[in-house]
């Protein structure tokens, strides 16, 4: 079994399909960064069973990681057992580029649903300065180490930014929940994702959320875009390995937000610009120059996003609003989600709730931390 | 006696490959009915005189068998309907040596002694690689969008551009089709032609090119659609004539004779074109090949920013190569040179005059230029700094958003404006006697076309290939052209071999 199951996903990975989704989202996020545990997203996540097919499903938590939350902790799915000599690669690898303050393999529950998968492992880690190149920042070379990573045959990044932890695989959303054994994390904000993957069968790389760092992507739609979106990245060392949408997004806006330091707003404006005819209306130079530059960044195609990073989350629709996006404000909790009824499940009375409209972004901020 | 018969052994004509036939039931010429004559501008149809039956002399149009080149302009302007252009018959039965090498040869030996000239751009039986590719479109997983419902943008910016935020931005010329007018020299094209090219492109919203031969006083007002060119043969070129554009093209190469300098033959050069292109009345324009103040990339460098300086800086510098093996390297050198815009001209771009042999056996197809060049710039990270405009061959809009797909950020055609306005493509653009006014500067001839009605023409053709563009768009579920520049994954090969899906970068359908 294990055998077959490894040379479904060499065999994927090789032909370099781009795997498409339509899915269900849920994103609970609390500004005050009070810790939730996973049960509450389980839950959430589980009444949206229409949206998947049961070939991929994930969650991602921020806060999850308290006493290493200065510490990049990597999850890294190896194709396989724990015998896969791509292990000792990788670590060695690791090691020679960065001081590891703890290794251990992530632990999981398999039960009758979910019998068995890949073996996941999380370092604790933090970069060693000597090895940048010059006017190399230290997220630079983390995401220089995830794409060297990535490339080796069998080893996959799942998630590297500072206490954040992404669990994700092959199985209904609820499944791999207990396969992780979700609820015995907390977290301030947690995603997750059903995903109904449609061109290629799912495999546990596949799955959602995706990471870069800090940001984390859970994603409903399929972008038409791809193409010309990959090669822009390419030009800036991003490599999408994983050949999917969501990646190609989580690329993008960590190159929009991190090297080029634009806002969230203007970030979210160059995935989903206005019309040329708006910007001629207003005559807004900003809008235009955006659009000009970042013309091979466009996102084309329906989509419906929840991108979370440190500080918050974005949430964000295609230009026409070809996909489900409902948000809503409980307190200090915000939710978003495909369908309302994840929302009115996890808090039945809502201060607000409301569809936003295609191209428009909702941004939360979260508090400030507060020092220990 | 003996001199009467070489006379005759020498005399023999050399056949056109058509000729029209005249349907004497429904012929006027009785009564005097003489319009196929005046029509036709190559000599090939003239009167005999017969006696009628009452035993008067009438004069009866008949062919010469010389001169016809099937352009039809006989059988579209006969009131009666009489004629119709037939194929000759076989003039050999040779099937190696067909008429069209003999009667090359023929020409070569027996009439000019020189290099064979023909007008438009190849006719050889290279592969249409457009006609090998298709359009991926959207099912269930993906809603196409509905562009009679939904907005579609295809509004393209040229020039160079920043990497990221921040960074300065090169001078843009704005497009609301992604389709130019391609260089047609004044000369090789009368005023009428480019005078609706320039109202067309002003009142659409694009770019037209003047080509090599100079921009003439009268149209300088529409400078703001004007692309201005800088050939080898530097005709016309000043600081008025630089600065009066919106952007200024060095050409380098043209798709129908890489390599080769243009031909204006000394027939084409009335006083209008002598005056705009400040060469003495009727004389040759031969451009040199290669400009002789470039001899390497270096060089080239020097002139764009000559002409930026010129200019000061406010309008981009594009540099027009024709699409040979190397031309991904080419364009990576131009970009670093400092242009602001390539241009690729495949081998089935059109020309005026060209050497046949030439126009049938250099450069390569612009669907594998296109894609090499945009790879290569990509790969180096410097595909903001340019933008890529192709041209040489496109027949559809399909084409069009085929080649932006490709890496293109917009394209030129140049003959499809020519057949809006009536060309029927009958090669022989260099004899200055278009029988349609396009390609000739005698006023007689010229007159054929009437400016309003040749930019209407060219307005909708412009209309028409934008709705389909949006259409095509539509259907692989983008709304804004940005989307798909250099989507290779938006298209798919039918029958293409591995070699060439390598270099197109394009999947095989069913992949």
């Amino acid at each position: 079994m294990a055998r077959r199951y490894t040379a479904a996903i060499r065999q994927i990975t090789k032909e370099n399909k781009q795997v498409l989704d339509m899915c269900g989202i849920v994103g609970i996020i609390n500004t005050d960064r009070k810790l939730i545990d996973g049960s509450y997203i389980r839950e959430a996540i589980r009444i949206q069973r229409d949206r998947g097919n049961g070939l991929g499903g994930g969650f991602a938590v921020y806060g999850a990681y308290p006493e290493n939350k200065n510490k990049y902790a990597f999850h890294i799915m190896y194709e396989g057992d724990r015998h896969n000599p791509v292990i000792p690669m990788v670590e060695d690898f690791l090691r020679n580029k960065t001081k590891i303050y703890q290794a251990e393999q992530i632990p999981v529950y398999p039960n009758d649903r979910i019998p068995l998968g890949p073996y996941f492992k999380r370092y604790f880690l933090k970069p060693i300065a000597d090895f940048f190149y010059p006017d190399e920042t230290e997220e630079d070379y983390i995401v220089r180490l995830v794409m060297a990573i990535n490339k080796m045959e069998g080893a996959f990044v799942i998630s590297s930014g500072k206490n954040l932890g992404v669990f994700k695989g092959v199985g209904y959303p609820e499944d791999i929940a207990d396969y992780f054994g979700i609820e015995d994390y907390k977290g301030y904000m947690w995603v997750a994702h059903n995903r109904f993957p449609t061109n290629t069968p799912g495999w546990w790389g596949g799955a959602h959320p995706f990471t870069i760092l800090d940001k984390a992507v859970v994603h409903n739609g399929e972008i038409t875009s791809y193409g010309t979106n990959m090669r822009w990245l390419e030009m800036y060392g991003y490599y999408c390995l994983l050949q999917t949408d969501t990646e190609v997004i989580t690329y993008i806006y960590d190159k929009l937000s991190r090297k080029d330091n634009l806002s969230k707003a203007d970030a979210c404006y160059v995935m989903a610009p206005s019309l040329w005819e708006e910007i001629d209306r207003t005559n807004n130079e900003k809008m235009k120059y955006l659009r000009q530059i970042y013309g091979s960044a466009i996102v084309n195609g329906p989509f419906g996003i929840v991108l979370t990073h440190t500080d918050g989350a974005i949430i964000l629709n295609d230009r026409n609003k070809l996909r489900p996006v409902v948000c809503a404000r409980t307190g200090n909790t915000y939710y978003s989600s495909s369908e309302e009824c994840s929302i009115r499940l996890l808090s039945p009375e809502v201060d607000e709730i409301w569809s936003p409209r295609g191209g428009e972004p909702v941004i939360v901020d979260l508090a400030e931390e507060v020092a220990a | 006696m003996k001199e009467t018969k070489n006379q005759m052994k020498n005399n023999w004509k050399i056949l056109s490959p058509f000729h029209p036939q005249f349907d004497m039931v429904r012929c006027d010429y009785e009564n005097g009915c003489k319009i196929c004559v005046h029509e036709c501008s190559f000599g090939e149809i003239s009167l005999t005189p017969i006696k009628d039956k009452r035993g008067e002399v009438v004069y009866r149009p008949g062919a010469n068998l010389t001169a016809c080149n099937a352009c039809q302009r006989c059988v579209k302007m006969c009131p009666q309907n009489a004629i119709h252009i037939v194929s000759q018959p076989m003039h050999t039965s040779h099937s190696y040596w067909t008429p069209y090498h003999v009667n090359n040869i023929w020409r070569q030996a027996r009439h000019e002694g020189g290099v064979l000239l023909v007008g438009t751009g190849a006719t050889g039986p290279q592969k249409r690689y457009f006609d090998y590719m298709m359009f991926d479109a959207c099912q269930v997983t993906n809603p196409s969008i509905d562009p009679l419902r939904e907005p579609m943008e295809i509004r393209r910016y040229l020039g160079t551009k920043p990497d990221s935020y921040g960074g300065k931005m090169g001078p843009q010329l704005e497009l609301e089709v992604p389709i130019m007018f391609g260089a047609m020299s004044f000369g090789a094209v009368n005023l009428r032609v480019h005078k609706a090219a320039a109202r067309a492109t002003q009142a659409v919203g694009t770019y037209w090119n003047t080509g090599e031969g100079g921009f003439h006083k009268e149209l300088r007002k529409y400078g703001k659609n004007t692309i201005v060119q800088v050939a080898s043969g530097r005709f016309g070129v000043n600081e008025s004539y630089l600065k009066s554009a919106a952007a200024v093209e060095i050409k380098i190469g043209q798709g129908a004779k890489p390599g080769i300098g243009g031909h204006l033959p000394g027939e084409k050069v009335s006083e209008a074109v002598s005056k705009t292109r400040m060469i003495p009345l009727g004389s040759d324009a031969l451009s040199p090949a290669p400009h002789h103040d470039i001899y390497s990339i270096e060089d080239l460098r020097q002139l764009i920013f000559a002409i930026k300086e010129a200019t000061e800086y406010t309008v981009p510098v594009s540099v027009k190569i024709s699409a040979v093996n190397n031309v991904a390297p080419i364009a990576s050198g131009i970009a670093r040179a400092g242009a602001d815009i390539i241009t690729i001209d495949g081998f089935r771009g059109g020309s005026g005059a060209t050497p046949l042999q030439i126009r049938q056996n250099t450069g390569i197809p612009i669907e594998l230029a296109i894609s090499a060049a945009d790879r290569r710039l990509t790969e180096e990270g410097i595909r903001n700094t340019v933008s890529i405009v192709a041209s040489g061959g496109f027949q559809t809009s399909s084409d069009i958003l085929k080649a932006i797909c490709l890496g293109a950020d917009a394209v030129y055609v140049g003959t499809p404006v020519l057949i809006a306005l009536g060309c029927n493509a009958c090669q022989r653009c260099f004899t200055g006697k278009c029988a349609y006014g396009i390609t000739t500067n005698k006023p007689e001839l010229a007159e054929r076309i009437d400016v309003d009605e040749a930019t209407q023409a060219l307005k909708n053709l412009l209309h028409a290939w934008g709705e389909e563009i949006k259409e095509l768009m539509g259907s692989m579920g983008i709304s804004a052209i940005e989307a798909l520049r250099g989507n290779r994954d938006r298209l798919r090969g039918v029958g293409l071999n591995e070699e060439e899906l390598k270099i197109l970068g394009i999947k095989h359908a069913g992949a």
